[in-house]
């Protein structure tokens, strides 16, 4: 396992679970045994996560990264020392900050829910290699991470438009649409990750999942109207070759 | 008792009982002659405290009579003491160290523990000079007239860790040429000189004197602009070079082989890892001065060759294990069995081992806790498995050390007991808690027990994962006919395995083929000759001609690949292959290259030589302009090979006609090694070397004088400070060695990287120089980097050595961590692709409904692609999700957790 494994999901967890300070090591920048360099994409991750932490009102030097080699013991006292103090001048998370301690709790398992929909969002930004590790304070910026978070999509699926032909349903990584045959498909919007993958999958002649941004997501449909009456029932012949599909 | 650790150059203390350095192998304590005991019979405190009682006193040495087929000698070199000349002043002023010392001063195992302090006062010196070419290129008594090859770069190293470790020293180094031959060496060299209060010098310096009270160190040199100048110092470092091994005379009888006129081991070129002496191998810098990526291809190279006589007893003396049936336990709830180890004291002497295993048999899933003195030993380890076997354990978390040394023992322990080897945990408590944490008892003794309680809760999610057998086809695959290709796929062939070499021209010999004669003395084409006859003679090698690759699939042990040759596509199935496609020669555009037909490279001067073309032998007068289409941005490199090019065929021209002028226009001069010998011998006759500045380089015009048409080449000559013009019958530019312009094709198809200049790119530089990161594919020869003919017949063989490695198993195992991919959770958006470096993950599947798929032979395991991935569809074995957060959940005790 190489300090590129390291999850913003691991990072956030531990915050939550309280802890007052999170310190990342991986090997020296540059030295990496194997081609993959992975210590660059921890060290991207981590400024990315500063960034949501600055969001939601957290310091961010709550977080470190460092690099040594194995031969570096004592850098690594020497860093662990200096973290340490660093986050005992802290305090307990929160307290300095002046943010409650459920507050905090509640935001943190907001952005942690979100995960799938930042990953997504900056897929192309976190596996950015720069040869120089300063060029990464200025890759993330509060008014991205700000916009980031303004613009969450949510998804929908409008009852008109819905056929119930499943497609939807089968692909959704995290089997948060509910719906059968001749049901109006309905999505779970605590269990919706935000990938938009129902959306890509939906045929456009239905085109019955809409993006929503900015304004909350109508409710979902009742259990009793979401039968789907067809119209096109009474012309026979069509209906078989819709079916076909369903 | 402390004496002087002569591992730290003598500069701190260590005991009599010791560990030679923290990173030794074996690492483990001795005692030596300093012992009391052992000289005075007055301490033996040591034997009384040691609980294993592993202290023998009366062990003395021993005679061995031991039966080899073959013998390497790999016994390195000695540094050059510069004892030997008063002059460095080493010994007599406190503030004169040499780069071994400095070496130690600059690491954290070092006397100051990585503080870079000077002798004298123990402060930080701010201003710090070093010499370059102490003891070498001088033809002095006691010192060496060859190039020691390493100076240069390690002096660069040294001023590059030194501002790491003081932004605002001031380093200045004295230096002759400047000698950045080796692979990114020129790179290393801009990165260190432009470095801020850096200074590089090029003037022989000496040691004047020592300054009064601040024992400051006077250094005096002379620059052509400012004349004798001396500046002083706070401390300077000599950059030693490099002697034969201490005792060579001895190695010389004791095994029959002859030296060289400098005391290393006499090679023949054509062969530089075999002694004089059949069956005595050389390796490693006793074959002359060597760096270590080189010295570990020689060692490779002398195993290869090893190979060739005693392939026939290979494993022979291996046994193979069996293990009993592995038990499924995958319907049972964990019951973990938790043991903690003593270490001996390294552990119990701050960590309360009771408490901690009573408290460790507290926690969830935990059926079984006990300690044990050394977890490691024999013993140890069948308590284990039989206690596994007895509690109905089917999960084990040993507490003790880093999983990085031991990990493969204790995995061992638990298919003993029958269980998978993946359901063992290690919980360091040594390296993360006791070592660390001396003397805060009972803290540490709270951190052992978060940490193996951290241990537990990821134990329980551990999953039985299977190691796979590939097969080993055992056949191997040489891209490349040159001195490389043909070199390694004989040494291949003589270790009883198939060989198929393609080779893209209708010949083989490649490069080579232009060559002639070597610095050492080799008759090339001769040479040449004898390695192709073998080649063709040998029945387990398969030639291709006018080959070209069609395509590469497959991995590690099971390749297969489609060549086109002759006119026909064939298909070849391999386990291991080998790049040695070789370089090209730059054809220049400086210069009236291809413009006035009295212009040629080396190489084509070399081939006139040989055929005693008249206008190059009767030339009157000849010029030779170094570093021609290399060293600049275009190509930020040193082609290595071309100042030794130069000197050799000067010295021929002398040898044909004395009275030949012979200019040789150089940047730096770059005959490292013995080759220094060779330069020394052409300046004795008369050929003139003349330094030119790179932003202001020679100029060539073609005129007519005397009546006869000439090149004249312009050229400042710093030390005169004037303008030199030369009227030449004849000019030579030592044209760049640049990547073979079918590298890139051919790194794409074998999935391989390149280096920015553009040659194959080695796994790791120095541990594995000789392979690619890409399991099974490996390189050699000038494809690698420019190179000599004895260094490129050195790559081959270590890389020979490496292939056999491999092809000598049935078969190779593939890791249980590895990724996979949950087919419902993945959405096609790619971000696993994209994160690995391996080509391990691709899209499978109809378009519609595609989805990641790893191909486990290619995954490394290094999870990039899990941290990637936003629904959590590609998941690290071993390393997952599951298992991390359980273990940062773990960090907190429960009634921590943030209400």
């Amino acid at each position: 396992m190489c300090s590129g494994r390291v999850d913003l999901k691991f990072i956030l967890r531990a915050f939550l679970n309280g802890q007052d300070g999170v310190f990342v090591g991986g090997c020296r920048l540059g030295e990496c045994n194997y081609t993959t360099h992975g210590n660059y994409d921890a060290l991207n991750m981590t400024h990315l996560c500063k960034k949501i932490m600055e969001y939601i009102g957290l310091d961010p030097e709550r977080l470190r990264i460092e690099f040594m080699s194995g031969a570096d013991g004592i850098l690594m006292a020497k860093i662990t020392d200096s973290f340490t103090s660093q986050v005992k001048e802290l305090g307990p998370l929160g307290k300095k900050e002046g943010i409650q301690r459920k507050k905090l709790k509640s935001k943190l398992e907001k952005v942690i829910k979100l995960i799938p929909y930042i990953k997504l969002s900056k897929n192309e930004k976190l596996g950015k290699h720069f040869d120089n590790k300063e060029e990464y304070n200025e890759l993330y910026t509060i008014e991205e991470i700000e916009n980031l978070f303004n613009e969450i999509p949510s998804y929908y699926i409008d009852r008109e438009k819905c056929q119930a032909c499943g497609i939807c349903k089968r692909k959704c990584p995290v089997d948060a649409i509910d719906g059968k045959k001749d049901l109006v498909h309905i999505i779970d919007q605590e269990k919706c990750i935000r990938c938009g993958t129902c959306f890509e999958a939906c045929p456009s002649r239905f085109a019955a999942v809409t993006k929503i941004l900015g304004r909350p997501v109508p409710s979902p449909v009742p259990e009793e109207e979401r039968i789907i009456v067809r119209k096109s029932k009474e012309k026979g012949a069509k209906t078989i070759e819709c079916s076909k599909e369903y | 008792m402390e004496y002087p650790d002569q591992f730290n150059q003598e500069m701190s203390k260590n005991k009599a009982v010791h560990v030679y350095f923290s990173q030794a192998i074996p690492l483990v304590s001795y005692i030596d002659e300093s012992c009391l005991f052992l000289k005075e019979k007055k301490c033996d405190i040591c034997r009384g405290v040691c609980q294993a009682d592993a202290i023998d006193f009366t062990q003395t040495k021993r005679k061995l009579d031991i039966n080899v087929g073959a013998v390497i000698l790999a016994s390195g070199i000695k540094p050059f003491d510069p004892g030997v000349n008063d002059k460095y002043g080493y010994k007599k002023f406190k503030n004169v160290i040499t780069s071994m010392d400095y070496e130690r001063l600059l690491s954290s195992t070092g006397p100051y523990e990585g503080e870079v302090l000077r002798p004298s006062d123990k402060k930080h010196p701010k201003k710090i000079a070093w010499i370059q070419c102490v003891g070498s290129r001088r033809v002095i008594e006691g010192e060496n007239s060859y190039c020691s090859g390493v100076c240069c770069t390690y002096t660069q190293k040294q001023v590059i860790l030194t501002k790491d470790h003081d932004e605002k020293a001031e380093c200045t180094v004295f230096h002759n040429d400047i000698r950045s031959f080796g692979k990114d060496f020129e790179r290393y060299f801009k990165r260190a000189e432009k470095l801020p209060q850096v200074r590089f010098i090029r003037s022989y310096a000496s040691i004047a004197k020592e300054v009064g009270k601040t024992e400051n160190v006077l250094v005096r040199y002379a620059t052509p602009s400012d004349g004798v100048k001396e500046e002083e110092f706070d401390m300077v470092v000599l950059s030693i070079g490099l002697n034969p091994p201490a005792d060579y005379e001895g190695l010389k009888d004791k095994f029959g082989i002859k030296l060289n006129s400098h005391g290393f081991c006499k090679v023949d070129s054509s062969n530089p890892i075999e002694t004089t002496r059949p069956g005595i191998f050389v390796s490693g810098a006793f074959q002359g001065p060597a760096d270590i990526p080189e010295s570990v291809f020689t060692a490779s190279g002398a195993s290869a060759q090893c190979g060739e006589l005693l392939d026939y007893r290979r494993d022979k003396l291996a046994k193979e294990r069996i293990y009993p049936q592995e038990r499924d336990v995958s319907g049972e709830e964990a019951r973990i069995g938790v043991f903690v180890c003593h270490c001996g004291a390294n552990i119990s002497s701050v960590v309360n081992i009771p408490s901690t295993v009573e408290y460790a048999s507290t926690l969830p899933n935990v059926v079984y806790a006990r300690e044990q003195l050394f977890s490691c030993a024999t013993n140890s380890a069948q308590e284990i498995t039989d206690l596994a076997k007895e509690k109905g354990l089917n999960r084990v978390v040993i507490a003790a050390c880093s999983p990085r040394t031991l990990e493969p023992l204790f995995r061992d322990t638990l298919r003993e007991a029958g269980l998978n080897q993946y359901y063992c945990d290690m919980a360091n408590i040594r390296e993360h808690c006791s070592w660390v944490h001396s003397r805060q008892k009972e803290e540490a003794t709270l951190k052992a027990q978060d940490i193996i309680r951290m241990s537990v809760a990821r134990a329980c999610y551990l999953e039985p994962l299977q190691e796979f057998d590939l097969p080993v086809n055992k056949t191997a695959l040489v891209v490349g006919g040159g001195i490389a290709g043909m070199t390694c796929a004989l040494s291949i062939a003589e270790q009883g395995h198939e060989v198929h070499l393609l080779e893209k021209n209708k010949d083989l010999g490649g490069m080579a083929r232009r060559l002639h004669t070597t610095l050492e003395g080799l008759d090339v084409q001769s040479f040449l000759d004898d390695l192709t006859g073998r080649v063709y003679k040998n029945p387990l090698i398969h030639v291709s001609h006018e080959a070209t690759i069609k395509d590469v699939s497959g991995y590690v042990g099971n390749f297969e690949t489609l060549v086109k040759t002759e006119g026909r596509v064939k298909k070849i199935k391999y386990g291991a292959s080998v790049l040695a496609t070789g370089a090209d020669e730059y054809k220049p555009v400086e210069y009236l290259y291809g413009e006035n037909h009295n212009v040629f490279t080396h190489l084509e001067l070399g081939e006139k030589i040989a055929n005693r073309d008249e206008t190059i032998v009767n030339a009157e007068s000849l010029v030779m302009i170094q570093c021609v289409g290399c060293r600049n941005k275009d190509r930020d490199y040193c082609s290595r090979v071309c100042c030794s090019h130069a000197v050799k065929n000067a010295l021929k021209l002398k040898e044909i006609n004395p009275q030949m002028h012979i200019y040789i226009l150089f940047r730096d001069m770059r005959t490292y090694g013995f080759r220094e010998d060779a330069y020394r011998e052409a300046s004795d006759k008369e050929v003139r070397f003349i330094r030119y500045d790179p932003d202001d380089k020679p100029q060539v015009e073609a005129v007519e004088e005397g009546g006869k048409s000439v090149l004249r080449v312009t050229v400042p000559d710093s030390i005169l400070g004037q303008r030199l013009e030369l009227d030449a019958d004849v000019l030579s530019l030592a044209a760049a060695v640049i990547p073979s312009a079918s590298t890139m094709e051919i790194a794409g198809q074998f999935k391989v990287s390149l280096s920015p200049d553009g040659f194959f790119k080695e796994a790791h530089v120095k541990l594995r120089p000789v392979e690619f990161a890409a399991d099974g594919v490996y390189l050699c020869g000038m494809a690698h980097y420019p190179k000599h003919i004895p260094e490129t017949i050195n790559q081959a063989y270590g890389a020979a050595g490496r292939v056999l490695t491999l092809l000598s198993k049935d078969t190779v195992i593939a890791s249980g961590s590895v990724c996979e991919v949950d087919d419902k959770k993945c959405i096609a958006c790619g971000a696993c692709i994209q994160a690995c470096t391996y080509g391990a993950i691709e899209f499978h599947g109809k378009k519609q409904n595609q989805k990641a798929l790893v191909n486990p032979v290619l995954c490394k395991g290094d999870g990039l692609c899990n941290a990637k991935c936003p629904t959590g569809a590609i998941v690290l074995k071993h390393f997952t999700d599951e298992e991390l957060l359980s273990q940062i959940d773990a960090a907190v005790e429960k009634d921590k957790i943030m209400q």
